[in-house]
């Protein structure tokens, strides 16, 4: 550990090739600001706590004035995995997909097939709900003991990534203290759902991750 | 069934389908189209844990990760995630380095190059709390400072302090307690 200024001088010239935006925002070229890219994703125990709570953000550091057009793709599935046994297969999805200004959910359920390629499980159709609309109040619907979001909403990620960036790229050595959230003042498109925790394996733990999908 | 049952529905079985069949008034026909949910989507982008595509995978494989089954990914990725975070990070420079979880480079980068958040559904889901650890990750969790903490921080979080925390702790709008949770838009 002692040799480590000198060790850090050469790590920050090896590593400023390959670092993009935190969480997950604008991660990869295939991806970057386009509808499918996600920023982030959440897994909490919701205000009931039978409950489990997934949020997938997409289409991150959108300004106030951008976030009133920004919409849903129609070609994009997003998907939330969960593994009830520990392989890191998904045994159990919960589909999002927005058709005319509304987001239908289906599962959570088995998946026709694992993996890359997905098709949507329209017999386990769960639940709809109105897309939020920029400047309005929040739209939630219910149904079978799940609850439904989909909208724009605040950022919450936190993070002073420029200052990151300037670390890895050399011309800094330390955060600032305090640091400057890059992350304030913008906002992302959320879908938020939340589940009864029997539906997805009731107790100990699982593995979950989300995905999005382009139609072909 | 009893034989006359059975013609007994049959008849009314036609009589309803003829009766339908003659309906010719199309115009009052306002059964709605649903939406069409056919077709086959295909991968784009992934993510579990935060910030791993983006701190540990090289700039010319972030799309495959991204489009890496979770059970493929250690076997693909983990020599490069370890690779990455030794140039990273002074904290597992020399032999039997760890970090604060007990980890050293390779066990970490083990657990990560695997994308999955684990999710407890027994209780406290959190990312690191100071007692609890990946158990989930809720909004207000300071999950890059935990990482920088992991990755800088050396066996006791004292290490590299100046690398070890963004000093940004918390969101800049207050979240919700109940459902959707997250703040309303800027």
């Amino acid at each position: 550990m002692k040799k480590s200024k000198i060790f850090l001088g050469i790590a920050i010239v090896a590593v400023a090739g390959f670092i993009a935006i935190a969480a997950d925002h604008i991660d990869a070229p295939a991806v970057q600001g386009g509808t499918n890219d996600i920023t982030d994703f959440y897994a909490f125990q919701g205000e009931d706590t039978n409950n489990l709570v997934f949020v997938a953000n997409t289409q991150g550091l959108l300004s106030p004035s951008a976030t009133g057009s920004a919409s849903f793709d129609e070609n994009t599935l997003i998907e939330f995995n969960i593994d009830t046994t520990g392989d890191n297969v998904e045994d159990l999805v919960i589909q999002a997909t927005a058709r005319d200004g509304k987001m239908y959910f289906f599962g959570p359920a088995a998946p026709s097939s694992t993996g890359l390629s997905s098709s949507i499980l329209t017999a386990s159709q769960q639940g709809v709900v109105d897309i939020t609309s920029y400047g309005s109040s929040a739209t939630i619907s219910t149904n079978g003991g799940m609850r439904f979001f989909a909208g724009p909403r605040d950022d919450p990620f936190f993070m002073d990534f420029a200052q990151y960036s300037a670390i890895v790229g050399g011309t800094a050595t330390a955060f600032n203290n305090p640091g400057d959230d890059t992350f304030a003042g913008t906002n992302v498109m959320s879908v938020v759902v939340e589940v009864p925790k029997s539906m997805i394996g009731g107790t100990g733990t699982i593995n979950t991750w989300v995905e999005t999908k382009r139609k072909q | 069934m009893k034989l006359n049952t059975i013609k007994l529905y049959a008849i009314a079985a036609l009589i309803a389908l003829t009766a339908y069949n003659c309906n010719n008034d199309d115009d009052s026909n306002t059964e709605p189209i649903g939406p069409d949910f056919s077709g086959t989507y295909i991968q784009e982008d992934q993510m579990g844990r935060p910030a791993v595509n983006t701190v540990f995978v090289s700039s010319s494989s972030k799309d495959d990760f991204n489009t890496t089954i979770p059970s493929n990914q250690g076997a693909a990725f983990q020599s490069m995630f370890q690779t990455n975070l030794e140039a990273l990070s002074p904290a597992y420079a020399n032999p039997g380095d760890t970090n604060a979880l007990g980890l050293d480079s390779a066990t970490f980068t083990g657990l990560l190059a695997t994308d999955v958040l684990n999710v407890s559904l027994d209780g406290t889901t959190t990312f690191y709390d100071g007692t609890n650890v990946l158990t989930g990750r809720a909004l207000a969790d300071d999950v890059i400072t935990v990482e920088l903490l992991l990755i800088f921080g050396g066996e006791d979080f004292s290490e590299n302090p100046t690398l070890s925390n963004d000093n940004v702790d918390a969101n800049d709008k207050e979240f919700l307690t109940s459902f959707p949770y997250l703040a309303s838009p800027w």
